[in-house]
């Protein structure tokens, strides 16, 4: 029988304010213990909550770029219960009426081998604000647990899918989409290691056409695509193994350990908390107006989606040259500013997402590290365009200027890279080469094509790479025919 | 000078006939006094504040006193006040000292108050007696042998016997006005959101509201202008206009000062339930309302009986969610030895929490359980809003409601503590205000007298429409004007 994966991702993100979602306290990573958490982090008795207005914006920025509802009025409500790093024995998050409802994020499935890539739309369920918990820490006092309660209160936005992915690339396509958009809107750093962006994954399977979901284990905290990519793998086997065998799946908790590849249970949800949900009496509806909304939107940077659409208008680029070019909004910035500087669209467009997000990739480096400027490829480029070098000579240039060697005519100018454009030096060349191969001048006469190749590789040889092949071609028909 | 008024004192001071200090040390000495056998306070710190009233003094000399510098203010143990013990009335907080202070002790502190000392309360403000306190009952100042009310039964206690100028308190289903029926006080509790609950300890934060306990309704508007106003550390509290609750009080200029006024008396208010001798207080109350022009508007308040039940679910599911940050694990009360993390849990509450905080915390607990919700706090919130609306229909006919603000006189220590409805039922005519989120105030009406022969004071009650407090104590205001229940004081030494 044929198994169907089913996923849902439940993704927080930590947005980008000055300030915690309900006090003053400031939000700084990996500060001293307790120094970024005042009265209201420590839950002392008497305080209250007040809601930071920054944390909205960023929930409200987010559900437009995501065309979702946006509830005029929300509602905070209390998830009971006891944890050490759970400061008042509840959290505020919401409950029944969340600030962004439903709602669509395309993302761009990549193909794999001869399986090609496609796009798929996936649902969003809601997304609402939140209060992220603090942190136990054991083992920096012997025998006894501390707790940390800089990140309590730290604003989060959680984005919760409709179980629409059918399979691990999918769910990662979604997740680096939704990484990649959060960043776009600013509301989020993506940092994964830190925690900024962190995925929790709902994996179930049934067989193949039947409508009801089989019972999820939700995959906690992963933090790294490819973990996510391994665990629900990992995860489908297990599951359709176990099914396979007889067994039957109950609904739990799992942790992804990434030493051994596998996912274990940490906890079955029928121990689960009876959260005792209610609306936070210490907080007002969230009222969100369409002026609220239209302030926001003036803030909002063009989208993805739209900037994609106008890429294909402006420069006449492919849809997938676009996409390339758009996966992030400083790779966009950094292909226009390449444009801007003289360069031709499709040029800049294939160097863009070919040689520099390659050596982007193998040396870990984002966009921000780029090591050639936008001006300085530009200048590469229309070296290639006024036929100064060849496009191989133009790569060479490339590695040098990325390691720091000059700008491209500098490096041009050093290794001697210039294409020879005087066409009486070429055609000295091309007069000496038929000379000693009067043999194969002899087979293309008498009608063999491939002799004028060998003809032309020999030319290029003679010239050292700089002649221009189309020139050469050129010349070279000429004087065979005369 | 212990029964002058808060603007007499404050006279006083700003002439120079007496020092803040001085003032100060007569009711330190007063309580040192008295207090052991009241147990009005909880915590006392002389040099914090003699201190406080020698900064107030120094304020005077310099010209820039406000109405109450340098007057002796008793705080309700519910404030956080920083650098003082704040308990709540409980074991769980016993050593709790506050590292910061709550708006209303902002408040007082830049007014130049002196704080005298955090007065003793039901535990977590969960009682109608003050027998709750983990720091001992209070005793009614009128009849040792009684109790004071409460949950502000400290306060109540501490102004009746003149261990204060004023206090504050705090009234979530009655606790300012029940207690301050059965001491002879005039308290008030405003319109929710009106004074800041930041620092307020939380009992069921939708229903908590502070307000002043004083002896008459000049000195609540007194201290209504201080604790009043917007804080945007509350959330809930009203970004208002800030106003000035003395505008109204004025000089009787004719024999009905009152003439037009309709005051509305709500049939459940005087049905069954009522005690007889409070019933002929009130009575006599209204006739005298009626003397100063007042005219009588026979209303209904049908859902009134709803309240007590409506407030048990609501009150402790609230409550029961606040209370849950004393876990014992970053301050308060933690057990001794436990064997692992859940263990400490239930230690450190079952030994940090009294009988009446454990009930309502177990109450609130299952009312928002998965399969209750719906039934109880649900339904709760949807009757909640009817009694709301019993209000706004009332409103319509009269301009204040008047009633008992109690259903008896002060009853005897250990009568009701082990029956927790009959104690509910101290709140009949408190809580839908605080449902529906009124002012409310209790004026001393007169006495009646017990079964073993005390006169003990009865309290009237006007309920206002929604911000109509100032002119609430211009009507309470004006009763005190033609009667002296308010001036009378128990003789300490004859109790």
């Amino acid at each position: 029988m044929e198994w169907e994966v089913v996923i849902g991702l439940e993704t927080h993100t930590q947005l980008q304010t000055n300030t915690k979602i309900f006090s003053g306290a400031p939000i700084k990573y990996g500060a001293e213990p307790n120094t970024q958490a005042c009265e209201v982090s420590l839950a002392l008795p008497g305080v209250l909550p007040v809601l930071n207005k920054q944390a909205v914006h960023c929930a409200i920025k987010f559900g437009l770029a995501i065309n979702a509802d946006i509830a005029p009025r929300s509602i905070f409500a209390r998830k009971n219960y006891f944890y050490p790093d759970l400061p008042k024995g509840y959290q505020i998050s919401q409950f029944e009426l969340p600030v962004v409802g439903k709602g669509a994020v395309t993302i761009q499935v990549p193909a794999v081998g001869n399986k090609p890539g496609y796009s798929k739309i996936i649902n969003i369920t809601r997304a609402h604000l939140e209060e992220d918990a603090g942190k136990s820490v054991h083992g920096a006092v012997s025998g006894m647990s501390g707790i940390d309660l800089n990140r309590a209160g730290t604003p989060l936005l959680e984005i919760v899918t409709e179980p629409d992915m059918r399979s691990a690339a999918e769910a990662v396509a979604y997740a680096k989409q939704l990484h990649e958009l959060v960043q776009w809107i600013d509301i989020c750093d993506g940092n994964m290691q830190e925690g900024s962006f962190r995925c929790d994954v709902n994996v179930s399977v049934r067989q193949k056409g039947t409508e009801k979901l089989g019972t999820r284990r939700e995959i906690k905290n992963l933090n790294s695509f490819k973990f996510m990519q391994q665990a629900i793998e990992y995860e489908t086997r297990w599951q359709i193994e176990t099914l396979e065998d007889g067994g039957s799946i109950h609904q739990a908790t799992v942790l992804f350990n990434p030493d051994t590849g596998e996912t274990r249970a940490m906890r079955s949800k029928e121990e689960a908390n009876d959260y005792r949900y209610f609306p936070d009496p210490d907080l007002l509806p969230l009222v969100i107006t369409e002026d609220d909304k239209a302030r926001v939107r003036a803030d909002m940077p063009e989208l993805p989606e739209a900037m994609k659409a106008r890429f294909e208008a402006e420069y006449a680029l492919s849809s997938y040259d676009t996409s390339a070019l758009t996966s992030s909004r400083a790779l966009a910035a950094y292909f226009v500013a390449v444009t801007n500087a003289g360069a031709d669209a499709k040029q800049a467009a294939n160097w863009v997402t070919g040689n520099v997000t390659a050596k982007l990739n193998l040396e870990d480096k984002t966009i921000d590290e780029v090591a050639v400027t936008a001006a300085a490829l530009a200048q590469l480029l229309q070296r290639i365009s006024d036929g100064t070098i060849s496009n191989n000579a133009a790569k060479e240039v490339f590695e040098a200027m990325w390691a720091g060697e000059g700008s491209a005519d500098e490096i041009i100018a050093t290794k001697g890279l210039k294409q020879m454009s005087d066409s009486g030096a070429v055609e000295a060349i091309i007069d000496t080469v038929l000379a000693a191969n009067t043999a194969m001048v002899d087979e293309y006469k008498a009608g063999k094509e491939k002799a004028f190749n060998a003809l032309v590789g020999q030319i290029m040889k003679a010239s050292k790479g700089k002649a221009n092949p189309a020139q050469v071609n050129d010349l070279l028909k000429k004087k065979l025919t005369a | 000078m212990i029964n002058s008024s808060l603007k007499q004192l404050g006279d006083m001071l700003q002439a120079k006939k007496i020092s803040s200090v001085e003032l100060t040390q007569s009711f330190l000495s007063r309580i040192t006094q008295y207090n052991p056998s009241i147990n009005a306070y909880i915590t006392l710190d002389h040099s914090k504040t003699l201190a406080q009233a020698a900064a107030a003094d120094a304020r005077i000399a310099a010209g820039n006193a406000a109405p109450l510098t340098g007057i002796p203010i008793a705080q309700k143990d519910i404030f956080c006040a920083k650098g003082w013990r704040t308990t709540c009335g409980s074991k769980m907080l016993a050593n709790f000292i506050a590292p910061y202070d709550a708006h209303v002790i902002t408040q007082f502190d830049q007014a130049g108050a002196v704080n005298l000392g955090k007065t003793n309360m039901d535990e977590f403000a969960m009682g109608s007696s003050n027998e709750t306190s983990y720091f001992g009952g209070v005793k009614n100042p009128w009849d040792f042998n009684r109790v004071p009310g409460g949950s502000s039964g400290g306060s109540a206690a501490a102004v009746a016997a003149r261990l204060c100028a004023a206090a504050t308190g705090t009234d979530t289903g009655g606790s300012i006005r029940q207690p301050a029926s059965l001491c002879g006080l005039t308290g008030l509790k405003p319109t929710y959101g009106v004074a800041s609950r930041f620092g307020m300890i939380a009992f069921a934060s939708s229903l908590d509201q502070a307000g002043p306990m004083a002896k008459s309704a000049e000195d609540c508007a007194l201290m209504m202008n201080v604790m009043a106003g917007f804080d945007e550390r509350d959330s809930t509290s009203l970004n208002r206009e800030s106003e000035d609750y003395t505008r109204e009080l004025n000089q009787p200029t004719s024999a009905r000062p009152l003439a037009g006024l309709k005051i509305g008396l709500p049939k459940e208010f005087f049905a069954a339930g009522l005690d007889g001798g409070v019933a002929s207080v009130i009575e006599a109350a209204i006739a005298q309302y009626k003397q100063l022009g007042a005219l009588i508007v026979d209303i209904s308040l049908p859902n009134t009986g709803l309240s007590i039940p409506v407030y048990y679910v609501l009150a402790p599911a609230e409550a029961s969610s606040n209370l849950s940050r004393y876990d014992g694990v970053r301050y308060g009360h933690r057990a001794a030895e436990y064997s692992d993390l859940n263990d400490m849990y239930c230690k450190s509450r079952a030994e940090g929490f009294g009988a009446e905080v454990k009930r309502r915390i177990l109450i609130g607990t299952y009312v928002l359980s998965a399969g209750y919700y719906d039934a109880y706090y649900l339904k709760a919130q949807q009757i909640r809003r009817l009694i709301a609306q019993d209000f706004v229909e009332a409103f319509k006919h009269c301009d204040v409601i008047m009633g008992p603000a109690a259903p008896s006189t002060a009853f005897k220590a250990g009568e009701k503590v082990d029956d927790p409805v009959t104690m509910y039922l101290q709140d009949i005519y408190t809580i839908s205000t605080n449902l529906a989120g009124l002012p409310g105030m209790s004026l001393p009406a007169g006495f009646a007298a017990s079964d073993d022969g005390k006169a003990l004071p009865v309290g009237l009650q006007i309920i206002g429409n929604y911000f109509d407090e100032a002119r609430m104590l211009n009507i309470a205001h004006q009763y005190q004007q033609v009667t002296d229940w308010h001036t009378r004081m128990p003789d300490l030494n004859l109790v």
